[in-house]
């Protein structure tokens, strides 16, 4: 393989290696977080004693991973020019050498952003949102220095990655597509890419331009964003009336959205397998399509909500409020288009299926407390507690993660022409669905007591604090069993690459092109999920069958 | 087959269907086969000679649409900048905002780039203009790039006049004390916006001189086009956002 390779598929593949190693990296700093938490006066090996300010380190570089390189890149990118010029039926992508240079720079942005951690002063500490005016001052942290220019240069070429990528994206499924394959052919895939490459395109050039301000703010003695007299660490910094709420607006314009760039492929890819593994056609085609579009749309007028508490207009909250708890209708339209396709429905159930299932159960159990959050009055009390922890992990993190394990194990045919194992895949899908719940779980409850994130230890004088400990302990347990389940996975996706069973043509009589092995150039005449349940056999017609029911 | 600038409308003919034949019922010139709105038997993707063309437009189209969202940003910032404040002692609420007196060659320049916007135009068309493209396909010559290059000349030339005179405006600014550095979020955001801008320019002033040089060393017309093509709609697209950015910061000071 060529280092520079322009191929689509060879591109997937090293996407998904780059968010195998910034999972991998991710993983453990949680873990080094919530061993912290039970034992904080514990030196953990190589790391030694935890400094508060480390702990904020950990913080920032676990989520800064996890959603820029991890649920941005996997499954968005990894999967999509690993499939989607297949499934549309085109040879190649529209611009390869965009496509190509996209993802090194993806690649560049993570070696600095993991690079800011050996410099003197340590990574940025401000977290994954990097609010002023505590970004903005040096002299706000250790890691606020180089960590932080490192953190804004890693962000600055990753949005810039992304554009790339998101125009090779959209200019090949509107430009590509092989003929006869219309808008109401296209596998849910592609529509979930198609929407977000979309938000891609307009929230990261406006996270850019907010990264460049903050620079500037940094270091040529702007105010955009540092209030006048601020005083921070006994200095006095401001310099004119910069307003600390004008990145927020900014950053969430991009955040609330990268929440659907991060989830939408995965609501693709588990209609495509519900679809499959049930035998059954996706009902009301257009419907849940069009509710993909409508999730996109609105997931760009709902930044507000993450900002209630941070003084913004509470007028504006309460109008931030009812956008957001609208996105409840097209996910609930979406779940029940689900929820119908499996209700009777010829169930099959391998590993990819068991993990699209864990896909759905994660959307909602995480997604029932979005309308509770969505209410200024409750966010006001649960906004800095865990249970915004708990809600953001399981709704997004574990929905997401849990579509990646999905598509892993449907593709994996495609990318080793071997079928993973399937009796490592279910010790692997129970084992992480129970630890998944035994950590997010409980957090709900421990930030209904109070607990507040971003803390490195439980300390002061609240009285539930004591009756937290337990909990706080189980909930690190089962995150080192989370973490351990993933080591059968690692062990499944070697030995199966290696010694696996052969894949067949078409290993999950799927109806996509993806599984059309080549050599054909017939034009598209059927849609994408086409299934006969009947008690005779499994009749399907795949989109690359010449259809003969024309006449 | 290369683009041309006028398509041929091929018509799609009515078959004499003769005395007593029957009506033709394919490829019917108006109206459906009768199976509705015809949803699924459209034929998706385009081919033929525009397809490189269109796939490079819309390249061109979707990276601007990125580019447009940077340029809002920037844009409401300005706005959001210049309406906060914070309150002294005694209650008054106190605005940090001083209106800049734009220098005023930003109008010539602005002249230039519209000029130049024009004479991207121009350029443009030679290379669409139907018989010399055919010409050009056939192997005759080059005549379109013959009418084509010195209009890319001019609109390089005014390019770099803009930026020019985008320079001249800062050092004026300068000379009147108005550094980045000053305590003025106004200042800032001039230079920033200017600053960008004129960097988008550079790398405008980037791709027509690489056009001006593929004119004459890409082989095929149909890449000649592509190349004269896109970078035209990013020049447009850069002079239209001026526009906006000029107004922005000469009256909503």
């Amino acid at each position: 393989m060529k280092v520079f390779t322009t191929n689509h598929r060879s591109l997937g593949i090293l996407y998904l290696y780059l968010a195998l190693a910034a999972v991998v990296v991710g993983t453990l700093l949680s873990l080094l977080m919530r061993v912290h938490r039970v034992w904080p006066d514990a030196a953990i090996p190589f790391f030694g004693l935890m400094k508060p300010e480390d702990y904020l380190a950990l913080v920032t570089i676990h989520g800064t991973l996890m959603i820029f390189f991890v649920l941005t890149t996997a499954p968005q990118s990894g999967f999509a020019n690993l499939v989607l010029p297949a499934q549309i039926g085109a040879r190649r992508m529209a611009f390869p050498k965009i496509n190509v240079a996209g993802f090194w720079l993806t690649a560049v942005a993570f070696l600095v952003l993991i690079s800011s951690a050996h410099f003197h002063g340590g990574a940025a500490i401000s977290g994954w949102t990097s609010y002023p005016p505590l970004s903005a001052v040096p002299a706000a942290g250790p890691g606020q220095g180089l960590g932080m220019d490192l953190w804004l240069v890693s962000i600055g070429i990753f949005c810039l990655a992304q554009w790339l990528s998101a125009v090779n994206m959209l200019a090949t499924i509107l430009g590509e597509r092989r003929v006869g394959m219309t808008w109401s052919r296209l596998p849910m895939t592609v529509w979930a890419w198609l929407v977000t490459s979309i938000l891609t395109l307009l929230v990261f050039a406006v996270l850019l331009a907010a990264v460049i301000l903050l620079f500037s703010d940094r270091h040529f003695g702007s105010s955009f964003f540092v209030p006048a007299r601020d005083l921070i660490n006994g200095q006095i910094v401001g310099r004119g009336d910069g307003s600390p709420l004008l990145w927020l607006h900014l950053f969430w314009f991009f955040g609330h959205p990268e929440v659907y760039i991060a989830v939408l492929p995965g609501m693709g890819l588990a209609t495509s397998l519900f679809a499959n593994f049930s035998r059954r056609s996706v009902p009301a085609y257009r419907v849940m399509a069009g509710m993909l579009v409508a999730i996109g749309l609105l997931g760009l007028v709902v930044w507000g909500h993450h900002m209630f508490v941070s003084g913004m207009n509470p007028y504006a909250g309460t109008a931030f409020a009812l956008t957001t708890m609208a996105i409840a209708v097209p996910s609930t339209v979406e779940v029940i288009g689900w929820l119908a396709m499996l209700w009777g429905g010829g169930l099959r159930l391998p590993t990819p299926m068991l993990f699209a299932l864990g896909f759905l159960s994660f959307f909602i159990t995480g997604g029932l407390t979005g309308p509770l959050l969505a209410q200024p009055a409750l966010d006001a009390y649960l906004h800095n507690t865990f249970f915004v922890v708990a809600h953001f992990h399981l709704v997004m993190a574990m929905a997401g993660i849990f579509s990646v394990f999905a598509g892993v194990y449907y593709w994996f045919p495609l990318m080793t022409g071997r079928v993973m194992n399937e009796t490592l895949g279910k010790l692997h899908f129970w084992i992480t669905l129970i630890a998944a719940y035994g950590t997010f779980f409980p957090m709900h409850f421990a930030g209904l007591a109070g607990e507040p994130r971003h803390y490195d230890r439980l300390a002061g004088t609240a009285t539930s604090f004591p009756s937290l400990v337990p909990v706080e302990r189980g909930i690190t347990f089962s995150a080192l069993l989370l973490a351990a389940a993933q080591l059968i996975f690692l062990w499944n996706v070697v030995a199966s690459a290696r010694r696996g069973r052969v894949a067949e043509a078409n290993p999950w009589q799927a109806t996509t092109l993806e599984w059309a092995n080549g050599a054909n150039v017939q034009p598209v005449v059927s849609g994408p999920y086409e299934y006969e349940l009947q008690s005779s056999g499994n009749g399907f017609h795949p989109q690359w069958e010449i259809a003969a029911k024309e006449e | 087959m290369p683009a041309t600038f006028t398509r041929n409308q091929v018509e799609i003919e009515r078959k004499d269907p003769g005395i007593g034949g029957k009506p033709p019922l394919d490829r019917r010139p108006t109206g459906g086969g009768g199976d509705g709105e015809n949803w699924d038997n459209h034929p998706q993707g385009r081919r033929g000679p525009r397809e490189l063309l269109i796939r490079y437009r819309l390249g061109v189209l979707f990276a601007l649409a990125g580019d447009l969202m940077f340029f809002v940003a920037l844009v409401s910032a300005f706005f959001v900048r210049q309406s906060t404040g914070h309150f002294d002692i005694h209650d008054n609420f106190i605005n940090d905002w001083r209106p800049l007196a734009v220098p005023h060659i930003l109008w010539l320049n602005t002249a230039f780039l519209l000029l130049s916007s024009a004479t991207m135009e121009m350029a443009r068309r030679q290379l669409f203009h139907e018989i010399d493209v055919m010409e050009e396909w056939l192997g005759l010559g080059r005549p379109a790039v013959k009418r084509a290059a010195p209009w890319l000349v001019t609109t390089l030339a005014l390019g770099v006049m803009f930026l020019a005179g985008q320079w001249i405006a800062w050092l004026q600014l300068v000379h009147e004390g108005f550094r980045f550095t000053a305590p003025d979020p106004s200042s800032h955001f001039f230079y920033l916006i200017t600053g960008i801008h004129g960097i988008h320019l550079m790398l405008g002033i980037c791709g027509l001189t690489a056009a001006l040089v593929g004119l004459f060393t890409l082989k095929k017309i149909q890449f000649r086009q592509v190349a004269v093509d896109t970078v035209s709609w990013y020049w447009h697209t850069m002079g239209l956002f001026w526009i906006f950015l000029f107004v922005l910061l000469e009256f909503f000071q």
